[in-house]
C-alpha cells in the first residue's frame, strides 16, 4: 500500500466546557496533539467522550473553550479529520466496494483503492456483498477501511475496537501504528487499552 | 469537487434503484389519489374534465410529500451525513445533488405518468401536453422546497408527520401557477406561456433558496 507522509500539524484544545440539555457534562478539558501522537480518551460511560469528538467534528458547539488546528493553512478541522463513530456511515443496500468508493470520491485525497483497503482490514472477499449482509464486526471493519481510502492526517475514532474480534483488534493496532509512523495523529475514545505504547491518556470526568 | 458531486448523485440513484427510494411508492399513491377522486365526485364528466388538471396537480403534490422525510433522515441515522459534512464539497451542492435525484426518481415519473392518469379524469386531449409541461417545470420546486423542510426535520424521530405541515403552505404558488398554466393552454383569459414562465421562475428560486436553507439547517450544530 502507498505510504503517505502527513504535513506538520497541531491540534489543541483548551478549557472546553460541554453542556447538553442544561446538564454539565465536562469542563476544563484540554489537550495537545501533534504529528505521530496518539491520545486515548477514557472515562466512564456518559463522561462525554463522544461529545468531545462531536465537538471536534463541529457537530456540537462548546459552551466555552477553544479548539485550534495549526499547520494546515486554510483547511478546516472537518476536512482534515476522519471520523469513525458509532454510526458507521455505510449504506446497507450498497456493496462494501461501492460504499468505500463513495467515501473516497466524497472525501477526496485518494490513497488506497477500495479493494486494497478491504484487503488491509482482512475482508478481501466481501467487496461485492451488500453491507447489510455483513456482521457487526465486519461492518465495523469496512468502516475502518474508510480511513485508508482517503488520506487525512487526523483520525477521530469513537470506540474503534467495538465488535471487533481479537485478530481484527490486532489489525486495527497495525493500521494505527502505520498511520502514526506516517506522521498522522489519532484521538480515540476507548474503554480497553488502545494497544499503542506511546499513547497518552486523557481522562474525562472523575 | 465535481467528483464528489457526481458521487452523491450516483449513490442516491443506485439506492433509489435498489432499495426502493420511495419513487415507486409515490407513483402508486398518485394513482390512488387520482382514482379515488372521481368516485367521490360522481359520474359528471364535464365537472371532472374541468377540475382534472387541479386533481392531477394536487395528486402530484401529495405524492411528492411521500418519502420526502427520508431524504436526509436516512443519511442522518446511518452517519452518511457526517461524511458529507466532512467533505470539501459544500453542503449546498450536496443538497442540490440529492434534490436532483429526488426529482429524477419522484417528480419526473409523476409528470410522465400524468397523461395516463389524465384519462381517468376525462382530461381533454389539448390539455395533456400543457399538463406534462407544467408538471415537469413545477415539480422540481416541490422537491427543493421539500428538501429544506426535510433538512429541518432530519434529526426528529417523527419528522415525517410534521414535514407535510411545513411544506404544504409553501407550495401554494406552485399549485396556483401549475394549474393555471394548464387552464391557460385550454383557452383561459391568460396567454398560454405566461403562467408557465412564472412557474419556471418559482422553480429556479426554490432550487436556490432550498439548497441554501437546507444546507444551513444541516450545518446547524447543537
Amino acid at each position: 500500500m502507498t505510504q503517505i507522509s502527513h504535513q506538520t500539524l497541531t491540534l489543541s484544545a483548551e478549557g472546553l466546557v460541554c453542556r447538553r440539555g442544561g446538564r454539565l457534562i465536562f469542563e476544563g478539558v484540554g489537550f495537545r496533539l501533534g504529528n505521530g501522537e496518539a491520545l486515548a480518551l477514557t472515562g466512564r460511560n456518559g463522561a462525554g467522550k463522544s461529545s468531545l469528538i462531536a465537538m471536534l467534528c463541529g457537530r456540537l458547539r462548546p459552551e466555552a473553550g477553544t479548539i485550534r488546528l495549526e499547520g494546515l493553512g486554510e483547511t478546516p478541522l472537518t476536512e482534515a479529520a476522519h471520523l469513525v463513530g458509532h454510526r458507521d456511515g455505510l449504506k446497507s443496500a450498497l456493496t462494501a466496494t461501492e460504499n468505500l468508493r463513495f467515501a473516497q470520491d466524497l472525501l477526496g485525497g485518494a490513497a488506497a483503492t477500495p479493494e486494497q483497503a478491504l484487503e488491509a482490514v482482512g475482508l478481501p472477499h466481501v467487496g461485492a456483498l451488500p453491507v447489510g449482509y455483513l456482521s457487526a464486526g465486519q461492518r465495523r471493519r469496512v468502516a475502518l477501511a474508510r480511513l485508508l481510502v482517503a488520506a487525512r492526517p487526523l483520525w477521530l475514532l469513537d470506540e474503534p475496537a467495538a465488535a471487533l474480534d481479537v485478530n481484527a483488534q490486532k489489525m486495527l493496532v497495525g493500521l494505527m501504528q502505520a498511520h502514526l509512523a506516517a506522521g498522522g495523529a489519532i484521538l480515540a475514545a476507548t474503554h480497553g487499552p488502545l494497544g499503542i505504547d506511546a499513547a497518552r491518556e486523557l481522562r474525562i470526568g472523575p | 469537487m465535481r467528483r464528489a458531486f457526481l458521487a452523491v448523485l450516483r449513490r442516491d440513484l443506485a439506492l433509489a434503484a435498489r432499495a426502493g427510494g420511495g419513487g415507486e411508492l409515490a407513483l402508486v399513491f398518485f394513482l390512488t389519489v387520482v382514482v379515488l377522486i372521481p368516485f367521490a365526485l360522481g359520474p359528471d364528466l364535464n365537472l371532472l374534465s374541468r377540475i382534472g388538471p387541479a386533481i392531477l396537480w394536487l395528486g402530484a403534490l401529495l405524492s411528492t410529500l411521500i418519502g420526502l422525510d427520508r431524504l436526509f433522515q436516512a443519511d442522518e441515522e446511518d452517519g452518511s451525513l457526517e461524511l458529507m459534512r466532512a467533505s470539501p464539497l459544500p453542503l449546498e451542492l450536496a443538497v442540490f445533488a440529492k434534490g436532483v435525484t429526488h426529482w429524477l426518481t419522484t417528480g419526473l415519473p409523476l409528470a410522465l405518468a400524468a397523461p395516463l392518469l389524465g384519462l381517468l379524469v376525462a382530461l381533454p386531449a389539448e390539455a395533456i401536453l400543457p399538463l406534462v409541461a407544467s408538471l415537469i417545470v413545477g415539480t422540481p420546486a416541490l422537491s427543493f422546497i421539500g428538501a429544506s423542510a426535510a433538512a429541518l426535520t432530519a434529526s426528529l424521530r417523527r419528522g415525517g408527520l410534521i414535514l407535510p405541515v411545513i411544506v404544504a403552505p409553501l407550495t401554494v404558488p406552485v399549485l396556483i401557477f401549475g394549474v393555471s398554466a394548464v387552464d391557460a393552454a385550454r383557452g383561459g383569459p391568460l396567454p398560454a406561456g405566461t403562467p408557465l414562465l412564472i412557474l419556471a421562475a418559482i422553480t429556479l428560486c426554490a432550487i436556490v433558496v432550498g439548497c441554501i436553507a437546507a444546507a444551513a439547517a444541516l450545518r446547524q450544530s447543537e
